[in-house]
This record gives structure tokens, sequence and C-alpha cells, in this order.
């Protein structure tokens, strides 16, 4: 129960932490183990949240942040591990159980109704009654009175779905901040917020340590997060690498941690001619679908050459999936033209497109990757099904061959073809989909954050696959929000920021100016 | 890194490889329901187990199992289609009308198509029928539960408009006016093997190839099972979503002509709740009705154990109302089991 199982960390400079007082953490997690199938989310991961202070969650996608908070939070359950609350283990069987102890959680999707306003919203599930049913005028009085603290001028009667995304977020916060918790879980919640807003909620977060309750903060702006944090953890791939107080770290330590220095992605492939322009767009423009003043896609413009492989780097929200989805053909452009070796596809369908040589791999996975009911032999044949159609029958000979050949290629560990998908690890998964899409033979591939969630050896081996594609002639767009592999694997890095181009770098451009560059400001 | 992985992929199929007998048993679960079935009222009946009242009973299955192939088709994308037993009412009163004489005043003569002309044009009736539901669901977004139950009242309403409320009964045609045989698709048998159950077997086995041997069958597995992945790997979701309603809204309108065929009457009100019908054959066969999931033989199980149950139990001379309370037994048991095959893999 020490802290001295923070030995987990990689660096020597943070033994300072063992003189921390034990009576001042709140709760604590203790070898917290979790697995989802194959994939191992979190690997004995210890983590203290200390009374009155905000401790901050650092790490990349699908490093286990999430799924730590969840079970800090009683949504889910660990595989094994313990919870300590005041040094007393504990057991949660739901949110509502943790709630009851105190403890709530700020998901990074919204988990608001948008048919109900603001005051039904922020009561939901633990309305005031009085003898003549749900009081609510008592409940619009205390709505409003939070709507102040948290310096909103949103009416209590006002539908949700009228207020923009970072209003919700708010309202979302003010239900947290009116369960009167001990402990409040923030999983990304600046993430739809104006500057301005940001700064309210800090107002709000420096006034909820006053009054000892202890935050646990998560988020991708690691400067913001830093202003905020009196401490910092680091999980990398399920595994807790580094902890520190606020005094001992700077953003280069976080980066590092975050990152990690042992494992080389490698570097872009070279030693072959690029050939002509594979890709090429021109002014494209998509609008906000929500309404807003923003353009989600402004007025960008790129071309990618023939064995290029190009990383589009940027924050949530900077357009990145907005700009490849409708490259592919799934959004409509507003205005602007994409043309794929000269010719103009904007007004071809998507599976027009896939035949004409472009293809993508979506963001999502599991909603918009694979078809979970069919194999895995099934998923990676689905885009290329007139490949083995003989007039109008499919032939099974054909197809077996093709997904035996993409199953080769692409690197998939699995039984065989007929292996249900949901059987395959994350990383495995992906390289279905990306498998999919290459059976197509495209001349352009797409990548929607291809990296998310998946363990790092799988990462080595998709961008092994891409480079020795690129070396064939693939133009690669590479969509991430991860530096360190804009430099693994780049010719070209492209960096966006709210809609816009905000910089291009090539390959030997430094982490800090492309983080810089996004909107992800370091200040000196 | 390899290594693990391969061992934790080892440790999650190795429950796979071990068949036990509840996995048999709850897999194959139509199949048993159906031998048992069959056993039971064997036993119970001298008349059960002969050739003549199994083609009986199939003939009745036929109409069933016509109108649950179209549905499967419906709910392997993922949707629902409650207008089918509409559809088969409207269809068969509309070949009554045909048979009747077609009036033109303006012209002043009487058109009596032939038999084939009725067929077709029934089969277009029908399909138009679907179209209108797979034009409101894929185009206009409209919930297919709403969109068919919507297509349930008008297909009703225009078969009472079109005969008054009243039954059509001189289906047989005239010989001088060269449009008989309307009741061979009901009574006549090949190699003593109803039409009907003839016309069901065909329909199950164009069903059955294109399901498994074309792109299309592909599609609509693809589509069902997650519509946005199937749509950015270049499926046409639309028009797949679109055939699936037409194709249901034809094998209504054959089911129509065979079921007036059989009752030499074409009845405005004649498959009412037939659709809620096939929709349990469906299910039995173990179609999981979120899409994707499902196939041709376990429709045809489905279909043959509601309709071997339903026959069975009239000729032991069970009452009609314990029929009613027996199927539906049957129906709940059928989706507790598919949760329990399916449920498991969500976690």
């Amino acid at each position: 129960m020490t802290v001295s199982m923070m030995q987990a960390s990689t660096n020597g400079n943070n033994q300072a932490t063992a003189k921390t007082a034990t009576n001042d953490v709140v709760l604590a997690a203790r070898h917290i183990t979790k697995t989802f199938g194959n994939t191992q989310a979190l690997k004995a991961v210890n983590f203290d949240i200390y009374k009155g202070q905000v401790t901050t969650l650092f790490g990349e996608n699908g490093a286990g942040k999430s799924t730590l908070m969840k079970i800090l939070s009683g949504v889910i359950s660990p595989t094994s591990g313990d919870i300590l609350l005041d040094g007393k283990a504990i057991h949660f069987n739901s949110a509502a159980e943790a709630r009851a102890q105190g403890i709530s959680i700020i998901h990074q999707e919204l988990s608001l109704a948008p048919n109900l306003n603001v005051r039904d919203n922020i009561f939901m599930g633990r309305e005031i009654t009085n003898s003549k049913g749900v009081d609510y005028a008592e409940e619009e009085r205390q709505a409003k009175a939070l709507m102040e603290e948290l310096q909103e001028s949103i009416d209590p009667l006002t539908p949700l779905e009228e207020l923009r995304l970072g209003q919700q977020q708010i309202i979302e916060i003010a239900r947290a901040i009116s369960q009167k918790s001990r402990i409040l879980i923030m999983d990304e919640p600046t993430s739809a917020l104006s500057a301005t807003e940001v700064e309210v909620l800090f107002k709000v977060i420096n006034d909820l340590k006053k009054r000892g309750v202890s935050i646990v903060y998560i988020s991708h702006h690691l400067e913001e997060a830093l202003q905020i944090t009196d401490h910092a953890v680091v999980l990398r791939d399920g595994t807790m690498t580094a902890y520190a107080p606020r005094k001992d770290i700077d953003l280069e330590w976080i980066v590092r941690h975050m990152v990690g220095e042992n494992f080389d992605l490698g570097s872009p492939p070279t030693g072959y001619e690029m050939g002509n322009t594979a890709l090429e767009v021109d002014s494209l423009v998509i609008h906000d679908p929500k309404g807003g003043a923003f353009n989600v896609v402004d007025h960008l413009s790129l071309k990618v050459r023939e064995g290029e492989i190009v990383c589009i780097y940027g924050l949530m929200g900077a357009g990145r999936s907005e700009f490849m989805e409708c490259a592919a053909g799934r959004l409509k452009a507003d205005s602007g033209r994409i043309l794929l070796k000269d010719e103009e596809i904007s007004s071809l369908s998507i599976a027009d497109r896939i035949a004409a040589g472009l293809a993508l791999v979506p963001e999502d996975r599991q909603k918009d990757g694979l078809v979970q009911t069919m194999s895995v032999g099934q998923n990676l044949s689905l885009a290329s099904i007139g490949e083995f159609t003989r007039r109008f029958f499919t032939s099974n000979k054909a197809e077996t061959h093709l997904i035996n050949q993409s199953i080769k290629d692409v690197t998939v560990k699995t039984d065989s073809g007929d292996a249900p998908i949901g059987s395959l690890s994350g990383g495995n998964q992906q390289k279905v989909v990306i498998g999919k899409m290459l059976a197509t033979h495209p001349n352009v591939l797409l990548l929607d954050e291809p990296s998310r969630g998946i363990d790092i050896g799988a990462k080595a081996e998709v961008f092994r696959l891409l480079a020795e594609r690129a070396k064939q002639g693939l133009a690669v767009v590479y969509s991430t929000s991860e530096v360190a592999e804009c430099l693994s694997i780049a010719h070209r890095i492209i960096v966006m920021n709210k809609g816009k181009i905000a910089a291009e770098f090539n390959a030997n451009v430094s982490k800090e100016k492309i983080m810089a560059a996004s909107g992800e400001a370091i200040k000196d | 890194m390899s290594a693990q992985q391969e061992q934790t992929l080892n440790k999650a199929t190795s429950p796979a490889k071990k068949v036990d007998i509840g996995r048999l048993l709850l897999e194959g679960r139509a199949f048993f329901a159906l031998i048992a079935i069959i056993v039971f009222f064997s036993f119970m009946s001298p008349n059960y187990f002969t050739v003549n009242n199994f083609l009986i009973m199939s003939s009745h299955v036929a109409i069933y199992g016509l109108l649950a192939m179209g549905m499967l088709l419906v709910i392997l994308n993922g949707g629902i289609d409650l207008s089918v037993g509409s559809t088969l009412g409207l269809s068969g009163v509309f070949a009554g009308f045909l048979m009747q004489g077609v009036n033109i005043q303006a012209l002043g003569i009487t058109l009596y198509p032939s038999l084939w002309v009725v067929v077709v044009l029934t089969c277009a009736l029908g399909a138009f029928v679907g179209l209108v539901n797979g034009v409101l669901i894929a185009r206009f977004n409209v919930p297919a539960f709403v969109a068919t139950l919507g297509t349930l009242y008008v297909a009703r309403g225009a078969a009472l408009l079109m005969t008054n409320g009243l039954t059509f009964n001189k289906l047989e045609g005239d010989p001088s006016l060269g449009n008989t045989g309307f009741d061979w698709l009901g009574f006549n048998r090949i190699a003593n093997i109803p039409i009907s159950v003839i016309i069901f077997i065909v329909v199950t086995l164009l069903c059955g190839i294109m399901l498994s041997r074309t792109a299309f069958g592909r599609w609509l597995y693809a589509s069902g099972g997650n519509e946005q992945a199937a749509d950015l790997s270049g499926v046409p979701i639309k028009r797949v979503k679109i055939t699936v309603y037409v194709l249901s809204g034809i094998c209504a309108a054959i089911a129509g002509l065979v079921l007036s065929s059989q009752l030499t009457s074409a009845g405005p009100t004649a498959g009412t709740t037939y659709e809620l019908t096939a929709i349990a054959a469906v299910v039995i066969g173990g179609a999981a009705l979120t899409g994707g999931r499902g196939n041709v033989q376990g429709t045809l199980l489905g279909a043959l154990v509601i309709g071997y149950l339903s026959d069975g139990l009239v000729i032991i001379g069970v009452s009609s109302y314990w029929q009613t309370v027996f199927t539906g037994s049957v129906i709940v048991l059928a989706v507790l089991l598919n949760s329990l095959q399916y449920g498991k893999k969500g976690k």
C-alpha cells in the first residue's frame, strides 16, 4: 500500500514520490489488470488520487486511460487487482455504487439526453421530489445556481439539443458538480470547449480543489493539463510507465514517457523514385454539418505522389476524418475538386471510387471497418467480391485464394479465414481492415488513425506493410494524432488545425515543431 | 510479442474445439425441435406419420414458408416487413379480379387475361408494394417497422375496396375464354407432390443459391451485419435494401396466388396476421432480428416446426386456443435460445 509500488516507473528521478504521505490518498488502484477478449488493456497498473489535488493521466490513444477511469468509477470491473477507498478495499458493481461513494465521472462521450432540457439532464436519475412529485421549481433554482457558478448564461429550460457541443459539455460538468462528489474524473473535458470555456472550467476545478474534491484529469492537450495538474501519471500500452509530482516534470518528460524511447518504429522508406501525382485535392470545403460558423474542412489543397507517404497530423476535430471521408465519397464536399490521376472523382459513388483506385481505412474499426457477423475471410474479401464472381455466381475457389493471399500479405494471425472476426486481437482486426482495402488494388490508400488502440508490435507491422506498398507505387495518406508516428513513417507531414493546413514539414522536423503547429501550443 | 498473441489466440479458440452436446443441441435446435415434434405426434396419432399427411401439411407450410423466405431476406438486412400478410391478401384478390375479366367500359369490351398473364401481373403487384416499402425505408429513412405497418393497412384497405368486402369465388376460368388452370397451383401434383410444395422448394433453392453463391447474397449479409462498413467497402447498401423488400413482396404475391388457388376463392381478408407467423418461422430458424445472421436452412426448419406443430395439434384434437398458446411458447423459446447463442459474443 505504500507508494513504493510506483516502481513501474522507468525513470529514476521520481524516487522522490516515495515521500508523499499515504494518508493523502483517497482512492488508490493496485495492480489493476483488465483484459477484453484477447487484448490486455491494462497490465498491473497502480494509480493514486490525492485529496484536494488534480492528478492527470497522460497517454496516447489506446494506452488504457479510459479503461482505467471506467474501472475507478465502477462502469466496468477489473479482471484482477484492488481498489482502495480511504485505505479500505472496495468493489463497485455499478457506476451507481461508485457514485454513492462520491466518485463521479464525466465521460469523453457525453451521456446526456438531447431530448430533455438542461434542468432535467442535470437531475436525471436523482430527481428532487416532494409530496407532489418532482419539485421542478427547486431543481430549476439549483440548476440556475450551477449555471451561475460556471458563468454560463444558459436557461435551465433550454432543450439540450439546442446547445453547442461545448455548452453541452458544461452541462455534463454541472451535473457532476451538483452530485457533491469527493472524486471527480474528467475524461477529455476540454476537447469541445473554447478557450474561454476552458478558463472557466479551470477556475471551477480550482474551487473544487479548495473544497477538498479530488480531480482526475485526462487530456490530449498536454500544455493545458500541465497548467492545472498537481501530479502526473503516464500510461503506455496498458502499463504505467512513469509517475511524478508537478514540480518534477515538464512537457518533454511527458512526451518521452508517453511515446517511449526504446521502441523505434523505423524510418520512412527510401531508395526509390516517386511517381506522378496520384491524388490531388483542390481547395476542398466542407461546411460544419451542425451549422457552425467554421468549415470542418476549409479550402484544403493537397497533392500526393505515387510511392509517397503523407502524414496528416492534427488534434481531434481538426478535420482530418472529414477530409478523408469526403475523399472516399462518404461525405459530400461543398466545394472544391478531388482528382485521382487527373480524373475528377467528386461525382462518383464509394464503389466507383474504390474501382478507380481510391480506398479508405476508416477511423472507427468496429463501427465502420468490420462486419462483426462475418468471418475473417468474408471481411477480407468484402470490398473485392467482383474479383471472384463469374457471371452470376461467386467462386469459392477464387475467394479462398484471395483470402489466403490477403492473410499472408498483411500477416493476419488467425487459425483460418473461417474464424470469427471477433476472435482476433485489435491489431489483427485492423490488419484485416487494411487487407480488405488493399485487396482492391488501390493506387491511393487513405488511413484514418489506423494505429488507434493497437499495440506497438502490430503498429510496426502496419508501418512495414505500408512502406512495402509505397515502394511498389502506392500513394499513402495517413492521419494520426501521435507525433512519433509521423516521424517514423512519413515522407511529408501536414499539420491540420481547424480544417486548414497549418503547416507542412519534411521528414526531419522535430516533434515540438509539429505539435506547436497543430495548436497544441508549447509556450516557452 | 507474436508468441504471446498466438498463445492468447489459442486460448480463445480452444473452447470451440471441444464440441459439447449442449452447443450442438443449441445450434441445431430447430432441427431437433422438428424431430421431436414428428416423433411426438407420430406416437399420439396413427394418421400423423403417413406420406399423405406430410404432403398435406407441407402444402400448408408452403404458404407460410414462401412468406418466411421473403421475410428472411428482409430480416438479414436488419429490417422487418409487416406488410406481407396484406400483400398476400391483395395479390389473391387482384388475381381473382383478373380472372373475373377486366371490363374496359370506354372500349365496351371485357378482357380475360390468360393464366400466365395473371401470374405475372400479380407478382408485379407484389413487387410494387415491396418497392414502395423499400423506397420509403432506403431513400426516405422511414423506419422499416413504421413503413411496412403503413403498407399493411393500405394494402388490406385496397383489397377490401377492390371487392367491396366480398370474396371472388369464380376462379376456375372458362374453357371458351382460354383462361382456365388457376386451380392447378393449389390442387395439382407432380410425382404426387403438390405444386405449392414444389413452388416453395424452388423459391427456397433460389434464395439459398442467391444467399450463398452470389455477390448480392454477400452484400446482403454484409449490410445487415454492419451497414456502415459495407457502405465504405463499396456495397450499394440502398439498392440492396430496396431489392430485399421487392423480393419479399414477390414472395407474398406468389403465396397469395397459391393460397387463393388452394381455397378456390380470393377473399380480401386472406393472410391476416400471416406476417407474424412468417417472422416467427425466421426467428425459430435462428436468424437474428438485428440482421446479418440467419440462413435458408434455418428458416425452412422454422416454417416446418410451426406448420407441423399446429397441424399435429389439430390431428390429435387439441383446441385451437391451446394451439395459439403452444405456438407462442415455441416462438418465445426460440428467441430465448437465439439470445443464448448470439448474446454471449457481444460481451
